[in-house]
């Protein structure tokens, strides 16, 4: 046994020497191979998904575009790799990403234990759970007794333990690697309910043959505040993924949009705009950006709300309202620091 | 022997610059370290729990309950893959045109399809076929549907320990009966059907046994309830396609090394046999198999290590073991990679370790005793 333990710990030594090299520096990493290591899922429609040409589009997927755009003025500069719920803090940890964009959880144990960061909320989700309309369930409270499919190493896990705990109900837990096969265990019928955040189960439900059949529950049993994730110790690096987004939902507030975006650099002139697109002083340095990373975000990715409704939004197969996710001023919770 | 000394220093040495540095690392980036996690309470639910578990018990438990998963499903795999394998690997030799070609056909196909694929077979495949709980197939006290197979659950009452007790003694009896036989059969020539009454012995005392206690068992009946079933015995569906697919799977490799086995031993032995009088059951069990057997031991050891290690390939279709478990939950809540994957290494190294003990031994009682 002796030899498997000095195994193992080699082979995590020189894992874990690799990745402290790489997490010294991110931008400097990035700069230098000419593109951003993303760590997407392996199919959530909306958030990130590939299409058949292997182009990735979503939610997620723009928020490492975003940086791409700050960093080299091309969203095009990302390679995407995608991971399984529980490949992904491994694979950040391990400095095979940059960073992680997979409608993570921010939750405390996840911040403070795992040698991570969380950078800020791009979309503020909950748990909900997805039944077949003709089993007759009004509410979740029905659920007593009920077979509950869902993937693995999420707080979906934890979350459903939780609840059906605390009502006292009775459930069979079947909880499958990954979610494509969770929630085709459920399709077979091997589960009553599927569980998972309520965006998912909408991008999930637009994946089953027939969706008008299923139907979400009305509660939302958790808090899900889905965001990018980076490595502890490189506040640089944060910065940038955090003001990244930050810059998206300020530019929506502004009415700065990816079509308008030129003709007000050009013509703008309340300063507060000019600051932040570049056209005044050079915000960008303190990054260690050019001045125009934040132009470049909006040019090549556009703000906030074209993000959501090109591929969330109510036009979209997934199909979500605003809700929450909308900017403080208009009755949601988006609140992004100025730039200034 | 400078030479040796030198390398081991060093290797040592770079054994603990790698430790050290990971320690340095670790620390660097703030990632908890140590096993003080496996007293934390787990928080998450196991679908198959052979000991008492429940949400609120620690990482360790969990573990564990991962641990006697991975364990009785490599071991019943073990055993049902042999029994398909020599049955296989015999039927292949048979003189039976149709019976060879069905068993040719059957070890060609499962050999040549990755297991992994095999396990989405047995798991979506079937699924798809079963009915949904309410319209389950009922099979007097059995119901069969999506979410598994429900037998009655037995409750022994009072009194049951005289049952066992009495099968206990009846078992004794039989392998002082046995015993007897052979020692008679040394010094006389004269077979007693030891086997047979044996058998006998072992039903007719268990069941006197179990009358004399008034029948001290009842049987909780699964009952349709209004998603599943309720009640009763339940084996799901995760569990039977991981076993069906390791052990038909393994089955066949198996099967191949029995028939070459079997095709070790020369002809002349059997036709020595046939010569001294013995019948074609005798001939094969006191001179082929034991023959065969030397030879089959050796591969079958490194077939049944490979059982046990794809075992966690259940993971992939919600089977609990302890890739799932331990390296995908506790993994995942806890971040502590490094810990967890040692912890699986470990007891996949024991796991195939005893079992390779167990077959050396094995093969050193079957090996030939020379003179």
């Amino acid at each position: 046994m002796k030899s498997n333990v000095g195994k193992i710990l080699s082979t995590a030594a020189i894992a874990a020497t690799i990745s402290s090299g790489a997490a010294a520096a991110t931008l400097d990493d990035v700069k230098e191979k000419g593109f951003i290591q993303c760590g997407v899922s392996q199919g959530v429609p909306g958030f990130s998904n590939a299409d058949n040409a292997g182009n990735w589009t979503g939610i997620d997927v723009d928020a490492c575009r975003a940086v791409a755009a700050a960093i080299f003025g091309d969203a095009q500069k990302v390679k995407f790799t995608p991971l399984s719920a529980k490949e992904r803090f491994t694979a950040l940890q391990s400095g095979e990403i940059d960073v992680l964009s997979r409608n993570t959880t921010w939750t405390y144990t996840r911040d403070t234990s795992l040698g991570l960061d969380f950078t800020t909320t791009n979309f503020y989700d909950g748990q909900g759970f997805m039944v077949r309309k003709d089993l007759g369930v009004e509410t979740a409270m029905d659920l007593d007794g009920a077979t509950v499919c869902t993937e693995q190493g999420t707080t979906t896990e934890l979350n459903m333990a939780d609840f059906f705990r605390k009502h006292q109900l009775d459930y069979v837990p079947v909880i499958v690697q990954k979610a494509d096969e969770a929630l085709s265990a459920y399709a077979s019928g091997r589960c009553d309910v599927f569980t998972t955040d309520k965006s998912g189960l909408a991008a999930h439900r637009s994946k089953l043959s027939d969706p008008a059949a299923h139907m979400i529950l009305p509660e939302t049993i958790s808090k899900e505040p889905l965001g990018p994730v980076v490595r502890h110790g490189d506040n640089q690096w944060k910065d940038i993924v955090t003001w990244s987004l930050f810059v998206q939902i300020n530019a929506e507030e502004m009415g700065i949009s990816s079509e308008n975006v030129a003709d007000i650099k050009a013509n703008s002139t309340d300063p507060s705009v000019r600051r932040l697109l570049g056209a005044e002083g050079s915000m960008g340095e303190a990054l260690g950006l050019d001045a125009n990373w934040a132009y470049n975000i909006i040019a090549e990715v556009g703000n906030y709300g074209e993000v959501f409704e090109r591929n969330v939004g109510p036009d979209t197969p997934v199909g979500l309202p605003r809700g929450v996710n909308n900017l403080w001023t208009e009755g949601g919770v988006l609140y992004a620091p100025p730039v200034r | 022997m400078l030479f040796q000394a030198v390398l081991l220093i060093l290797v040592v040495a770079f054994g603990y610059y790698l430790f050290h540095n990971l320690q340095a690392n670790l620390q660097d980036q703030g990632i908890s370290t140590g096993f003080a996690f496996l007293n934390e309470p787990a928080g998450f639910p196991i679908l198959i729990h052979l000991i008492d578990y429940t949400e609120a018990n620690s990482y360790g438990r969990a573990f564990v309950v991962a641990l006697i998963n991975t364990t009785v499903i490599s071991l019943m795999g073990i055993v049902l893959a042999t029994v398909i394998g020599v049955i296989m690997g015999l039927a292949r030799l048979s003189q039976n045109w149709l019976v060879a070609r069905l068993a040719t056909v059957y070890i060609e196909t499962l050999r040549n399809i990755p297991l992994l694929l095999q396990m989405f077979f047995w798991y979506f495949a079937v699924l798809a076929a079963l009915p949904h709980p309410r319209n389950s197939i009922e099979m007097g006290d059995f119901l069969l549907n999506k979410r598994g197979i429900y037998s009655p659950n037995p409750n022994f009452q009072d009194g049951f320990g005289i049952a066992v007790a009495a099968f206990v003694l009846a078992i004794m009896a039989a392998i002082a009966l046995i015993v007897w036989a052979k020692k008679r059969q040394k010094r006389t020539g004269v077979w007693f059907p030891a086997y047979w009454s044996s058998l006998g012995i072992i039903v007719v005392v268990t069941f006197l046994g179990f009358a004399l206690a008034g029948f001290p068992i009842e049987f909780d009946l699964p009952q349709k309830s209004r998603f599943n079933v309720s009640g009763g015995m339940v084996l799901v569906p995760e569990f039977v396609a991981v076993l069906l697919a390791l052990s038909t799977y393994t089955g066949a490799f198996i099967a191949e090394i029995v028939r070459a086995g079997i095709l070790s031993v020369s002809w002349g032995q059997t036709e020595a046999a046939r010569s001294l009088g013995l019948r074609d059951s005798l001939t094969q069990r006191l001179i082929v198999l034991p023959q065969a057997l030397r030879v089959i031991i050796p591969p079958l050891t490194s077939q049944y290590l490979n059982l046990a290690k794809n075992s966690s390939l259940g993971a992939a279709i919600a089977y609990p073991e302890l890739v799932a478990v331990v390296m995908g939950t506790t993994l995942n809540q806890t971040g502590q990679a490094i810990e967890t994957i040692g912890l699986c290494m470990l007891v996949y190294g024991t796991l195939s370790l005893s079992i390779s003990m167990f077959m050396n031994w094995y093969n050193k009682k079957m090996s030939l005793i020379e003179r």
